[in-house]
């Protein structure tokens, strides 16, 4: 319902605008005589200057898709370009015009972060003069000046990854793709991380393609999100976009049952679409435009006999909207303390989802 | 061109924390002169015309070109758990220059040994013939290019698991080097012995070095040397590449 579909007949012509566009992206894997599809048939498209991030719990097929499209991984079938090149028959090509800031520590734990900014340079064509500019701007913007000329098995964490972003932009690419940018780093390191990902982008106008299981990350960063589960795109839109389609919470205290009861009937008929549960003398609706119409609702309420004695209204997260998709929640830890909410509830399609959270 | 850039690029990338570790290099030139040291002393006399030194001086810089080359896979297989060689996968860098410039990182300390070694014996029972030394090392450096690319891929069928390549790497290297007649001689040795020793390419290479150590240029032994050198090589660079190719 929230997938927005991108793709369009004239694909061939618009293709100089696009950075990323996949057709039927595909990749199995063979383990003990059992395939397992990772990617399944992937359509894509990013718009060349995009942010986007894809969104999945682990094994979701994020970071195989991020594997094809850098010419780590040859897929099964399909098609993919980056940059206006195929990925399979010009790797050299997409190489050139791409940055990749892989899960891994991409300098080498012998060597010094100076060393290896300076040889990436190297690689990618820049004369030894260049390349020891760039290292020294580098190292300058992302704050590694007293760490670049040690040995990087000697780093933290955090400066480390940041070593890593550096290593990715040396050659100023077109297109970065960031594989968990921020996994095992502490909230500071990663407000940081996110900080630069945003104004490399908003500087160099840079394609920004980045996997997370954060969903604070994807929901504060990303201009465009796209959901990724079972290998497959079940989402595609902007956060707010996502999340408005679900709708807000809005969570109704009465003093007893028998006013929670009319009440929750009174909201099915005033808003038809509302999605709405009791539990004991809780009313909890969820409901698009959720903030406007609560105070309507506390007023008709008190009108009619039921007056509200607590309210709560809070905004969707991604996370509802994960757990609203696929029936799981993208907690992890959530999935155990859901079962209290399932009593009473009064939608089937809600509490569908929710047994398929506690299985 | 890029070809050559781009190795000039990975070898000096691994050479670096080599210079920047002078003690450490220091003590690495410094091993093969232990085992010199040990081993001479027990060779028996090769009679009036050849010295033992002679006979013993180009197995020993085959052996430590032989043994370092064949431990690339071992540093790549760090670097394939820490992170930095899938980066490099993703760099333009050329795919043969990722497995020569590697392969070179264990050559070129051997090139110091090398002189090292030559420098300390030539005032002793060893005749200094430089073309031919120089030639014989050349022909050495391309077998071990074939050796180091097939640790690599060695590194890569093995993943994450050590003991794996340490365990092929530790079964296939002896027995290659004692039947190249690197430490002792196979010519008296049993029929068997000395036909495995025929297949063995390292043979092949030995002769050559030897000779041309001497300071003779016989063309079939050369040209035998430079052959098995030669396809030693070409077998390592296709199974290196093939496998990288499938790796990731």
């Amino acid at each position: 319902m929230t997938t927005t579909h991108l793709s369009g007949p004239h694909s061939s012509g618009l293709q100089s605008t696009k950075a990323i566009v996949t057709r039927g992206l595909t990749r199995h894997f063979t383990a003990k005589k059992r395939t397992v599809e990772a990617v399944r048939g992937l359509d894509l498209e990013i718009a060349r200057g995009e942010l986007v991030a894809f969104l999945g719990p682990n094994g979701a097929g994020k970071s195989t898709t991020l594997r094809m499209l850098t010419t780590l991984l040859a897929p099964t079938s399909g098609t993919a370009e980056v940059a206006g090149f195929d990925v399979v028959r010009d790797q050299r090509s997409v190489r050139r015009s791409i940055g990749y800031v892989g899960q891994g520590n991409g300098a080498g734990h012998q060597q010094r972060g100076r060393d290896e900014l300076v040889s990436q340079g190297r690689a990618y064509g820049l004369s030894r003069a260049e390349a020891r500019g760039r290292a020294g701007q580098l190292i300058e913007d992302l704050d590694l000046s007293e760490v670049a000329d040690r040995v990087v098995s000697t780093l933290s964490g955090g400066q480390r990854r940041r070593l890593d972003i550096a290593l990715g932009l040396v050659h100023s690419p077109g297109v970065l793709f960031l594989d968990e940018p921020s996994t095992g780093l502490d909230p500071q390191n990663r407000a940081n991380l996110q900080e630069q990902i945003r104004r490399l982008h908003a500087d160099r106008g840079t394609t920004i393609v980045l996997t997370t299981h954060y969903l604070e990350e994807a929901d504060a960063l990303a201009q465009r999100v796209i959901v990724i589960d079972h290998g497959r795109v079940i989402a595609d839109d902007t956060a707010a976009r996502l999340k408005s389609a679900l709708g807000d919470l809005v969570t109704l205290g009465f003093t007893d049952d028998g006013h929670a009861v009319a009440a929750a009937e009174r909201a099915v008929r005033r808003s038809p679409d509302a999605t709405v549960e009791r539990d004991g003398s809780v009313v909890r609706v969820r409901v698009a435009g959720g903030s406007s119409l609560a105070p309507l609702l506390v007023q008709d309420l008190a009108e009619a006999g039921a007056p509200v004695i607590r309210l709560e209204v809070v905004g969707p997260t991604l996370d509802d909207v994960f757990l609203d998709l696929t029936g799981r929640s993208l907690r992890e830890a959530q999935s155990d303390s859901q079962s209290d909410s399932q009593s009473d509830s009064q939608s089937d399609d809600q509490s569908a989802t929710l047994e398929g959270a506690a299985a | 061109m890029s070809m050559m850039t781009d190795t000039a690029n990975v070898l000096t990338r691994e050479l670096r924390p080599l210079v920047r570790e002078p003690f450490g290099m220091l003590i690495s030139l410094m091993q093969p002169l232990v085992f010199l040291a040990l081993f001479a002393p027990l060779l028996p006399d090769m009679g009036p015309t050849t010295s033992a030194l002679q006979w013993f001086v180009p197995g020993i810089v085959a052996m430590s070109c032989l043994m370092g080359s064949s431990m690339v896979g071992a540093s790549l297989m760090q670097e394939m758990v820490t992170g930095s060689h899938e980066r490099l996968l993703v760099s333009p860098l050329s795919r043969p220059s990722l497995l020569v410039g590697r392969a070179l990182r264990e050559i070129v300390p051997t090139l110091g040994q090398t002189a090292l070694i030559i420098a300390i014996v030539t005032p002793f029972s060893f005749d200094l013939h430089l073309p031919g030394v120089l030639l014989g090392v050349a022909i050495l450096a391309v077998f071990c290019i074939g050796i180091g690319a097939l640790s690599f891929a060695l590194a890569l069928a093995s993943k994450d698991q050590d003991w794996l390549f340490w365990t092929v790497q530790q079964t296939v290297i002896f027995p290659i080097l004692l039947l190249a007649g690197m430490l002792l001689p196979v010519d008296d040795g049993p029929g068997w012995l000395r036909f495995l020793s025929q297949l063995n390419p390292l043979t092949y290479v030995i002769d050559a070095e030897r000779a041309l150590f001497a300071g003779t240029f016989p063309a079939g032994t050369v040209l035998a040397g430079a052959g098995a050198a030669a396809v030693v090589a070409a077998v390592g660079l296709v199974v290196g590449l093939r496998s990288m190719a499938r790796s990731s």
